[in-house]
């Protein structure tokens, strides 16, 4: 039927979250509340050393000092921390060998995701660690990285087996209280994945990982290391989708990367957690810190699509600390109804000739706010850095917003450093001049943010990068009525 | 093929159009005169179906079939084809995308499954040849930073693609150099087919040496006022357009 811009925004409100369900399995659950007892409780539930437990400790203790950061562009209200959990596990307690053994609720819960793991496990060589509310329930392929030397498991399962990687390495790029929800998910980690690649190792597949937040109430604290070694290389694949549910649920993550000399670390991430309905009720708050080093011309690759959350606060960022290392950044962040999106990235540059790109498509529909916030900080000593920032926003009606607050610092005379911005909006005429070649408003709209998001969705592996584009077309198609 | 009925239409509460009675049979190529504002690009935009144009007296129809109902894509289903004067960029959507998600699109709507990838590759190579485009053309991105001349061979380009019933060209020779004039004439002719119709909407007679029309009609002022064949153009770019205004 006759299309109009109106028509066009009710279309995009009525889009709700496809993945909204609810899977009943049987879990363990902590009381409500926060202190040094219960920090223990999750330190000894997991039979950690000592080391791990007092590190915990110190973390809590930092972060019962700190302030809830509100700098960010976003408005909620802020979560009552004593009204959480932290702790949820689905009560079988042995590791899972095969698929036979997994609880066949969660595997349905998979197919109706449209990630079923036999599927996974046929595709071109993707190992799946599956982590479902905070503990590892499947792991494939090891077998194969552990002819190579890698290790991929849980990081519960690294402090057990690989302690001296851990401890070398853990909060070594995020300390402990670098910043509010870093140090609480240092304090109350339940759970995560654990990566080293050893020296000259090319990893043969991707490593993917798929987090679930399913249990109502309770906060989920990821824990992510990626170790590569000298001349190492490994792509890393973070996907998420989570049940619908009426209440907040926060989500705090860290993820450290850390690339040894001459070492690349691709790391991409699919988000789509359930963003609220579209009356801004309910959704998750996703607190993220993500950092990874670069050293000695060592390469790190964040890619991210955002398209879910109620509250984005997420910055991947690059620590360029060898000479000659790159950092790059990619994202395509999509906020609808009343989502609200603070996300960007720092690039810092400690070395010499270092080098960063920055890439952020910003799409913001409903009555959503959309903002990258950036800094590109160039030190004394490093000579010759390089960066390119582009910022580009795409706004759909006349109701949401999007907010471009790039930061930069040079420091150094001989640092060359590039910013672009655009913003534009999804015109009528370009609707028409689709609708005009058989194409619907729909599939035009489509057409138009994948077009707009190309640049980014070109640095995903193949089959994420479909993913992530009917993703994209999920989250802002709608019945045309 | 289409009959246009004492159609009247508006754009933003302003008459445009007032009472225009046309009809086109295929194979017929017609051409449209006129001063500007003489309603020529409203006539293609209510044809199309754009939106913003409301129709508030007379009918249009394609093979008989009322278009009051349908919406612009519905319309480009049936097989009503507009060349723009200005056509859009869209970043990041290559020339062949484009062309294969309208094709694809177009089929759906008739219940056909998607064009084989083969079948199409060998189509776009073939059209665009006709039209000499570089194949280099069809991975840039849909109109984005393409000249004058790019964006109207292009145009005709996704008309050999569509293979429409009937095709409006609205100012098809507005910013062409003489060769990319010919070229794109070159182009429309070898469309041409007894089962096809055009209209050629344009200010000059230029385009019309080339494109050599059946019929010539001159609106004016929402109206046609005189119709005849392609000496009428001739005389229009004789005369100008003062004697029609004393006429109408």
């Amino acid at each position: 039927m006759a299309y109009t811009e109106e028509e066009l925004k009710k279309e995009l409100e009525t889009k709700e979250y496809e993945y909204g369900f609810y899977t009943d399995i049987d879990s363990e659950t902590f009381p409500v509340g926060l202190n040094e007892e219960v920090v223990r409780r999750i330190s000894q539930k997991k039979q950690e050393p000592e080391w791990m437990t007092d590190w915990r400790l110190k973390a809590y203790a930092a972060w019962k000092d700190m302030k809830e950061p509100d700098w960010a562009n976003v408005q909620y209200k802020k979560p009552d921390y004593q009204a959480i959990s932290y702790y949820s596990a689905p009560k079988k307690k042995d590791q899972y060998k095969s698929l036979d053994e997994v609880d066949p609720e969660l595997l349905k819960t998979f197919e109706k995701l449209g990630i079923s793991i036999d599927e996974q496990k046929k595709l071109a060589g993707v190992a799946v660690d599956i982590v479902m509310d905070s503990v590892s329930v499947a792991t494939t392929f090891k077998e194969t990285l552990a002819e190579k030397g890698i290790i991929f498991c849980s990081i519960s399962e690294a402090i057990q087996e690989y302690p001296e990687l851990v401890q070398k390495y853990i909060g070594s790029v995020i300390p402990i209280q670098d910043n509010y929800f870093a140090a609480l998910n240092s304090a109350v980690f339940s759970d995560g994945s654990f990566c080293y690649i050893p020296k000259g190792v090319r990893c043969p597949m991707e490593l993917s990982t798929y987090f679930r937040i399913n249990q109502a109430g309770t906060g989920q604290f990821e824990r992510t290391l990626v170790i590569a070694d000298e001349s190492s290389y490994v792509s890393y694949l973070e996907g998420c989708t989570a049940p619908s549910r009426d209440e907040n649920q926060l989500h705090a993550a860290v993820v450290e990367l850390i690339a040894l000399d001459h070492a690349e670390i691709k790391y991409s991430t699919v988000q789509n957690w359930f963003p609220g309905d579209k009356n801004g009720k309910g959704g998750v708050f996703n607190f993220v810190t993500k950092r990874g080093i670069c050293h000695k011309s060592a390469k790190i690759s964040w890619t991210q699509v955002e398209t879910g959350s109620a509250i984005t606060w997420k910055y991947p960022s690059c620590i360029l600390k060898g000479d000659d290392s790159i950092g790059e950044f990619y994202s395509i962040a999509l906020t609808n109804n009343f989502q609200q999106a603070d996300t960007g990235t720092k690039m810092v540059h400690l070395g010499k000739n270092t080098k960063s790109t920055i890439i952020s498509k910003g799409i913001s529909a409903g009555k959503s706010q959309n903002s990258y916030r950036g800094l590109v900080q160039v030190h004394p000593r490093a000579t010759h850095a390089r960066n390119f920032s582009q910022c580009d926003s795409l706004l759909m009606g006349n109701q949401c917003g999007a907010h471009t607050f790039p930061y930069i610092e040079a420091r150094n005379k001989t640092a060359q450093i590039e910013h672009e911005a655009t913003t534009s909006k999804i015109g009528e005429d370009q609707i028409f001049y689709c609708n005009q070649r058989g194409i619907d408003p729909e599939k035009a709209i489509a057409l138009v943010v994948n077009g707009f998001s190309k640049e980014v969705l070109s640095k995903l592996p193949m089959e994420f990068a479909v993913e992530a584009q009917k993703l994209l077309e999920i989250s802002l198609e709608g019945s045309v009525g | 093929m289409l009959t246009i009925e004492n159609l009247h239409a508006q754009v933003e509460g302003k008459q445009i159009l007032n009472g225009i009675d046309l009809d086109v049979k295929a194979g017929e190529v017609h051409a449209i005169m006129g001063p500007n504002g003489s309603g020529k690009s409203t006539l293609s935009s209510v044809i199309a179906g754009h939106i913003d144009y409301k129709v508030n007296q007379g009918a249009m129809l394609l093979e008989g079939e009322d278009l009051a109902d349908l919406s612009p894509e519905e319309r480009a289903h049936q097989g009503i084809f507009l060349s723009f004067q200005y056509p859009v960029e869209i970043p990041g959507v290559s020339v062949t995308n484009f062309i294969k998600t309208a094709i694809n699109e177009t089929r759906k709507a008739k219940g056909l499954e998607d064009m084989p990838a083969n079948a199409m590759l060998k189509k776009i190579r073939e059209k665009s040849a006709l039209l000499e485009i570089d194949s280099r053309f069809l991975s840039r991105s849909l109109n984005e930073g393409f000249s004058g001349g790019e964006k109207k061979r292009n145009e005709i380009f996704q008309m050999a693609m569509m293979e429409p019933k009937l095709s409006i060209l609205d100012e098809t020779d507005s910013g062409l150099d003489i060769d990319a004039l010919k070229i794109v004439a070159n182009g429309v002719n070898k469309l041409r087919s007894k089962n096809n119709a055009i209209i050629v909407i344009t200010h000059y007679q230029r385009l019309l040496e080339y494109i050599v029309p059946d019929f010539v009609h001159v609106l004016f002022d929402g109206k046609i006022v005189k119709s005849g064949t392609k000496d009428l153009a001739l005389e229009l770019e004789e005369k100008g357009y003062d004697w029609i205004k004393e006429i109408a």
